[in-house]
């Protein structure tokens, strides 16, 4: 694990990112201190490393100067990691003998404001690259053969949305469902928005299409036992009757979906007075009434809705919105509206959430004779018998929140979506974190939202949070094609950035294997010592492992000590600017500042224009540079003044540029 | 510990997937935060040494942040546990080398946290400007 050789031949590409790093940071002046560090061979600035241009370059360099590390300084390593592991690769470099330098987001953009200080931090953010690239590793991915097929868990709408596009992008796939028919919740409900049709028939057609492909298998009345393997290779004991099956799948997708919240006892008179109902047991006897609304033995011509319930509390379990209530409520009192005649309803809200097309229901709605009242969560409404009369009591936010008192005969509590009662079992069994919420958590809401941190596990549908049908359907799909993309190839590439132990060090303590979430660190028996092991395929990358080590025995490949400290000690080296200045905001040129504080880029486009104005066609020759690069710059000088476009070309074709209000030239 | 009378070092460990973007994103709205702050960016928090810590510590920083993801750490819900454990030991090793244990802090910084980000550098700048 931890390297003694350094790296020797380093090239250090420094990127000006058109102006967005070179207007604040100084980049010609740090390639000329960076070039005198050890092991440093080339040191170069780049207009944009990301250019193929460039990229061909850094090429060549690695070829001919026998580089064996490179660093990029540029944008962040979220944009242009893998672009430039590709050119370490192409260049015959190993990939992580590459380092990022990011001195774009966290650094000029950060400190435009101070670009002497802008220079200097960019300056130690690049040694410590270099520092860190010359401790780095030449690492290998890790290879795991891959089954095709998908297990998919939870035969609701989105799973089984999801393994008609598996099993036609040409997986094998074996549709889980714990009760004893598919469909999930959709399969109750009948007419749903935007739509119109009604959930069975959805169900149904879905339920055709998999009937007529011969390799989605379902298995109804099934629970999981028990999974073990990993990606590429996982194997799924499911539980059907007494009978036992292992299925070997490459992926798994999760579409256990939801629960609806159930309220407590007494919870707005729910379970202690007969009439109060949540919303799913509303929707029931909308569906399964005809002509008359009745319930308890009751026509029913007035109901109060109340919203939110077990939703948004401040103190309580469910913080979060569920999203899809305010429309299934107002949806279910249009509905009323349209199947029984003059129904009276109170929709007793905290704030109504209608987003997208939604908002046209609570148009319709609010158009109708549907009274809002809008009630805080401190005074929440109160639910009362008197005789025979059932009376909600509310505060009107919008009237200064004067008490009404509504009679009514039936009480909807507005209940959301809460995460199914056994998802801490569905989480132990496949290590799927969850979040605060309870929901299962995906690696990241925007950026990795269908998948989670153990490799080859998906997400798909209202599992992770609450979701309309088109939303969970989306998901779902969207992490079809993830897994469909893993699953194609007949083996898997995996990121060598795990745990490593040194055995020499290691004294077996179990401390590592105590924190490991993933169950990926095993005693070994070696040399007649007992060692920790690290299962490459299953281990995560995450670190968890190394600072409880009381012998240090215990690292993550790319982040040793030496690869950190040295990252540290680069940071703390001292910096040396020749002047003052970084590099000047352009726009400063009238106060005095000289071309010599300009981009290079700017100076020899000036120089080029000192005696007579030139088309960018014309100047991109001259200076044989890309024409697009030559009119970003000529934009950016125009606007801050320094040059003006100087009349059409003789060809009335181009527009020449010339000099204005130009600083003292210094070329 | 050079500068500290201008402005104090901070090292930050940042988290790949949810603390470093946050960082980021202070960069691209231009959200201007100390010069003199240094970002390492880690897989977890929960992976970090204290000797680390120490080593910024000795070498030069004047106060260490982690820029921790809290409970949304897709890794594992008992991060934050694992965190807090990371700074109790590298308070107890700095005490032991006679660092004020104020020179470490955390917060939970996630990806959309700019203006926290911020907020907490300006902070701890103050706080260690007048340490000592």
């Amino acid at each position: 694990m931890e390297k003694k050789e350094k790296k020797e031949r380093i090239g250090v590409y420094i990127c000006h990112c058109g102006g967005n790093i070179s207007d604040y940071v100084d980049v010609a002046q740090i390639k000329d201190i960076v070039k005198n560090e050890e092991g440093v061979i080339i040191s170069k600035n780049v207009m944009f490393a990301c250019a193929d241009s460039n990229q061909k370059e850094m090429i060549k360099d690695i070829e001919n100067e026998k580089l064996d590390a490179i660093v990029v300084a540029s944008c962040s390593p979220k944009l242009h990691l893998h672009t430039f592991r590709n050119v370490a690769l192409r260049g015959g470099i190993n990939p992580y003998n590459y380092t990022q330098v990011n001195i774009r987001e966290q650094c000029s953009w950060a400190h435009s404001d101070t670009p002497k200080e802008a220079t200097q931090k960019a300056a130690g953010l690049i040694r410590a690259g270099i520092n860190k690239v010359s401790f780095s590793e030449a690492l290998e991915n890790i290879e795991v053969s891959s089954t095709r097929a998908v297990v998919i868990i939870g035969a609701g709408v989105s799973g089984m949305r999801a393994s008609i596009d598996l099993a036609k992008m040409g997986n094998q796939v074996y549709l889980i469902e714990k009760e004893n028919s598919i469909g999930g919740n959709i399969s109750k409900w009948k007419d749903l928005f935007i739509t119109g049709q009604k959930g069975n028939t959805i169900i149904e057609a879905l339920g055709k299409q998999i009937r007529e492909l011969t390799n989605i298998t379902v298995f109804t009345s099934a629970t999981i036992e028990k999974v073990s393997g990993s990606l590429g290779n996982f194997i799924v004991q499911v539980k059907i009757g007494s009978e036992i099956l292992n299925l070997k799948s490459g992926a798994i997708l999760v579409t256990t979906g939801f629960d609806s919240y159930i309220p407590k006892e007494g919870e707005f008179g729910y379970k202690t007075y007969p009439c109060v109902i949540t919303l799913p047991e509303f929707r029931e006897l909308i569906d399964n009434s005809r002509e008359t609304l009745i319930y308890n033995n009751r026509k029913v011509n007035s109901i109060a809705y109340i919203y939110c319930v077990g939703m948004r509390q401040t103190k309580g379990e469910n913080k979060y919105c569920s999203r899809v209530c305010c429309t299934t409520a107002i949806h279910s009192s249009l509905l009323v509206h349209e199947k029984f005649n003059e129904v009276q309803a109170y929709h007793l809200y905290r704030d109504i959430r209608t987003y997208g097309k939604q908002e046209l229901l609570y148009e319709r709605s609010s158009k109708s004779s549907d009274i809002y009242l809008k009630y805080d969560e401190k005074a929440p409404p109160v639910v009362e018998i008197a005789g025979s009369k059932l009376l909600v009591k509310v505060k009107d936010e919008l009237t200064k929140r004067q008490e009404l008192v509504l009679e009514t005969d039936l009480v909807v509590l507005v209940t959301g979506m809460v995460p199914r009662s056994d998802s801490r079992q569905i989480s132990a069994l496949l290590k799927i974190p969850v979040g605060n919420d309870k929901f299962f958590n995906e690696i990241h809401p925007k950026l990795r939202p269908v998948e989670t941190v153990i490799n080859g596990v998906f997400l798909g549908g209202s599992c992770q949070g609450p979701k309309n049908i088109s939303e969970s359907v989306q998901s779902a799909l969207s992490a079809a094609v993830k897994i469909n993309a893993l699953t194609k190839n007949p083996t898997i590439q995996l990121e060598p950035i795990i745990a490593r132990v040194n055995f020499d060090a290691c004294i077996w303590c179990g401390k590592c294997a105590e924190v490991c979430e993933y169950d990926a660190i095993h005693p070994l028996e070696m040399y007649g010592k007992t060692v920790a092991s690290v299962n490459e395929a299953v281990c995560k990358g995450c670190g968890m492992c190394t600072p409880v080590c009381p012998s240090d025995a215990i690292d993550m490949a790319q982040y040793s000590n030496n690869e950190i400290e040295g990252m540290i000690d680069g940071f703390l080296e001292k910096v040396e600017l020749e002047k003052a200045e970084g590099t000047s905001a352009p726009g400063e040129g009238e106060d005095g500042n000289t071309m010599k504080d300009m981009p290079q880029i700017w100076r020899q486009l000036a120089a080029c224009l000192d005696k007579e104005s030139k088309t960018i066609p014309a100047l991109a020759k001259e200076l044989d540079l890309n024409p697009e690069l030559v009119t970003y710059h000529m934009m950016t000088m125009n606007k801050y003044n320094l040059v003006e476009a100087d009349g059409l070309d003789d060809s009335d074709e181009y527009y020449a540029y010339k000099l204005k209000n130009l600083p003292h030239v210094e070329n | 510990m050079e500068n500290k009378q201008i402005r104090p070092k901070i090292l930050v460990f940042s988290t790949d997937k949810i603390s470093d973007p946050g960082i980021d994103q202070a960069g691209l709205r231009k959200i201007h935060y100390s010069p003199a702050v240094y970002v390492i960016s880690l897989p977890c928090s929960s992976g970090i040494k204290p000797r680390w810590i120490l080593h910024a510590l000795k070498q030069g920083f004047d106060g260490v942040f982690i820029a921790a993801d809290g409970h949304e750490c897709s890794y594992s819900p008992k991060c934050p546990d694992l965190t807090n454990k990371i700074i109790e030991e590298s308070q107890r090793l700095m005490k032991e080398n006679n660092i004020n244990p104020k020179r470490i802090r955390m917060a939970a910084i996630c990806s959309v946290c700019a203006e926290p980000f911020a907020s907490h550098m300006a902070n701890f700048t103050k706080i260690l400007a007048e340490l000592e």
